[in-house]
């Protein structure tokens, strides 16, 4: 019984191992791979650091599947580890584990992958020694050459704003084209100061970070200098604490500067909540229940907008609303009485103080502008009549 | 142990060189309201280098641009103690004169009491602020869902009646330009809902045509939203972008004093 059953192991065994057909394909012998050649590391331009360029050329003739491996020795064991592979014919790699200040080794060598029947893939062959490159470290440098253009067009742009400066300096006249919305600022709050009612000023919803809400905090200081002026209460809410304590320093420095600290009572300019619609509901009952006579909603506005100008037309209050977001300024075109619209909201300092700096600072950014129409048309013209298309210069990155 | 230049020259910009103004302006107002300005100059500045300048000190993971964005939160949290001190102090003021709508103001410090002191149970028994190790809801969390995102969904759910209202008054014929918005928005209206398939549907001969113009009018409304309409907010954007860039400009070169509450001369 006991070498019967052996004999049918035996069977088996053999059955299994001699007689049966091969399940994976007969190894066949490793091509003769060529080697990539003339490898170049180089620190990578214009990054923080921690990176290293690999470029190298592809053998000319590489069978099909084949892979490019790369590999970096580390001192000081100087030991080659495999860092990635990458398809025939990319021809570069940037390393970006590199340490900066340490001196690598890299090589590159030619690899074949090949799947057996069940889909597991392994390297069937590779050239075994690499190709290698001098010791290269990583380091930062000192300029995003890729910025290159807009670092040009930074310094032009500087160059024409200090110069516009100096001709305002310089006593020349300029002149500012009429802004309705800022001209009735006075009317606004002379207005509230007939009917003795309140004026309310929401500058955004955003922090001191936002230049809109900057200079928002500047159409306020002017805001609460004429409120100053004609004894007109002034309500502030807030959404954001910063602007928030930025605001209520404004607000005080216009009271005093106007000679009425007496006027100014700290909860003129208050905080109501960090919440988006929480603000909102708060503000717009406010407005409701309060009704103030001018409502000025200048700064960076987000889906509250159409809520809050909405509640403050019904409460027919004269409104005049700032935004250089495009996505919001319609729904304040449709409700406000005013609006300034883009460009305006960061000329209204320049505008309501007449300060010659400041103008010119103005005049300055138009001239940019003429330039920026002037190269736009030329640009359209140069791809329409296929001779240059300027869209790589002036891409920025 | 390497020498980290970022955060040396941060303490020195926005520590040291405050205080010791502050100290030299006790007698000199005109230098005190200098230092705000000093202050702006360099926060606007490091941004502005680091979009150029890829060193590690300055635009790293750790240099001094990304260190300043940190330094705004944690100022942010500070800001956002003294907006609740300010909250608390309206309100109790507001209630203790009687004011008109003072019970509102009840309303919300009862608010603000019982959501914080949930919080706050939250954090002292370490259960946190989402859900109890059995998986029902902590008391902070019962109150947002249950009583905060429903009063959020409704103020927002307000925004539809309003485009309505704000859409009729907008869209009335005073004016030639009030005309053109009024063709303009029925265009558009018409071009993005299959409207023209819709009543078409009692007369089978015309579903064809319907849907031909149909189609021509959804080509339409796209034309009218990315040439005419692209073009004015093209315009609108490059008008913005460098008014921003003058507005920031006059901030870092302390030509812009408005926002610190100075005017000419101060």
């Amino acid at each position: 019984m006991k070498s019967a059953g052996c004999i049918t192991l035996i069977g088996l065994f053999l059955a299994a191992n001699v007689f049966a057909a091969p399940i994976d394909a007969p190894a066949t012998p490793p091509p003769d791979l060529p080697l990539p050649q003339n490898l170049i590391a180089k620190d990578k331009p214009g990054d923080s650091g921690g990176a290293v360029v690999l470029r190298w050329t592809d053998p000319a003739s590489l069978p099909a599947g084949a892979e490019i491996e790369v590999l970096r020795a580390e001192p000081p064991a100087n030991e080659w580890q495999p860092l990635d592979k990458v398809p025939a014919g990319t021809g570069t790699y940037t390393d970006t584990s590199a340490k900066d200040g340490t001196a690598y080794r890299y090589g590159v060598r030619t690899s074949l992958a090949a799947a057996d029947s069940a889909g597991a893939v392994s390297v069937a062959a590779s050239t075994s020694a690499p190709v290698v490159s001098e010791p290269v470290s990583s380091h930062d440098n000192w300029f995003k050459i890729e910025r290159t253009n807009s670092f040009v067009a930074s310094i032009l742009f500087v160059i024409i704003i200090l110069g516009s400066i100096q001709v305002a300096r310089s006593g020349k006249e300029i002149f500012i084209r009429r802004i309705p919305g800022l001209n009735a600022i006075d009317e606004a709050i002379g207005r509230a100061t007939e009917v003795g009612k309140k004026v309310m000023y929401i500058p955004g919803i955003q922090s001191m970070d936002e230049i809109q809400t900057v200079a928002s905090v500047a159409i306020l200081g002017n805001v609460a200098r004429s409120t100053a002026r004609y004894g007109t209460d002034l309500d502030v809410p807030n959404k954001d604490p910063l602007t928030f304590a930025s605001a209520r320093e404004v607000v005080r420095s216009a009271y005093l500067a106007e000679g009425r600290p007496d006027l100014f009572r700290e909860e003129m300019v208050n905080y109501v909540t960090y919440d988006q619609f929480a603000f909102t509901a708060a503000v717009s009952a406010r407005m409701t229940r309060e009704k103030p006579a001018a409502i000025f909603l200048i700064g960076y506005f987000f889906a509250e907008s159409l809520i809050l100008a909405e509640t403050g037309q019904s409460t027919g209050a004269i409104q005049i609303a700032g935004q250089a977001d495009p996505t919001q300024l319609p729904f304040f075109v449709a409700t406000c009485d005013y609006t300034l619209i883009g460009e305006e909201l960061y000329a209204a300092s320049a505008y309501l103080t007449r300060e010659p700096v400041l103008l010119g600072s103005i005049r300055g950014q138009d001239i940019a502008k003429g330039i920026l129409i002037l190269i736009a048309i030329i640009g359209v013209v140069l791809v329409s009549i296929h001779v240059l298309d300027l869209s790589p210069f002036l891409r920025t990155q | 142990m390497t020498f980290n230049l970022g955060p040396v020259v941060l303490v020195l910009l926005f520590a040291v060189v405050p205080i010791i103004g502050i100290f030299l302006g006790l007698n000199s107002p005109g230098l005190r309201s200098r230092i705000p300005i000093w202050v702006a100059v360099f926060a606007g500045l490091i941004p502005i280098l680091a979009m150029y300048i890829p060193k590690g000190f300055l635009s790293g993971q750790t240099g001094m641009s990304q260190r300043m964005d940190d330094w705004l939160i944690i100022l942010a949290g500070f800001a956002l103690l003294l907006g609740i001190v300010n909250v608390l102090q309206n309100n109790f003021k507001k209630v203790a004169r009687r004011d008109s709508g003072w019970f509102y103001s009840v309303v919300l410090l009862i608010g603000l009491f019982v959501t914080g002191g949930a919080g706050i149970y939250g954090a002292v028994t370490k259960i946190g602020i989402g859900f109890n190790p059995d998986g029902s809801p902590t008391p902070f969390k019962y109150l947002t869902d249950w009583f905060f995102q429903p009063l959020q969904s409704t103020i927002f759910a307000l925004l539809a009646f309003f485009m309505a209202s704000a859409a009729f008054r907008a869209f009335r014929a005073r004016n030639v330009e009030a005309t053109i918005l009024l063709v303009a928005a029925g265009l558009v209206m018409v071009g993005r809902v299959p409207i023209l398939e819709l009543l078409a549907v009692p007369f089978p001969s015309l579903h064809a045509s319907a849907a031909s113009a149909s189609q021509a009018m959804g080509k339409l409304t796209e034309w009218i939203m990315d040439v005419p309409n692209g073009a004015a907010q093209s315009g609108i954007i490059i008008g913005a972008a460098l008014g921003a860039a003058s507005m920031a400009l006059r901030v870092i070169l302390g030509i812009e004093r408005g926002y610190l509450g100075l005017g000419k001369g101060e």
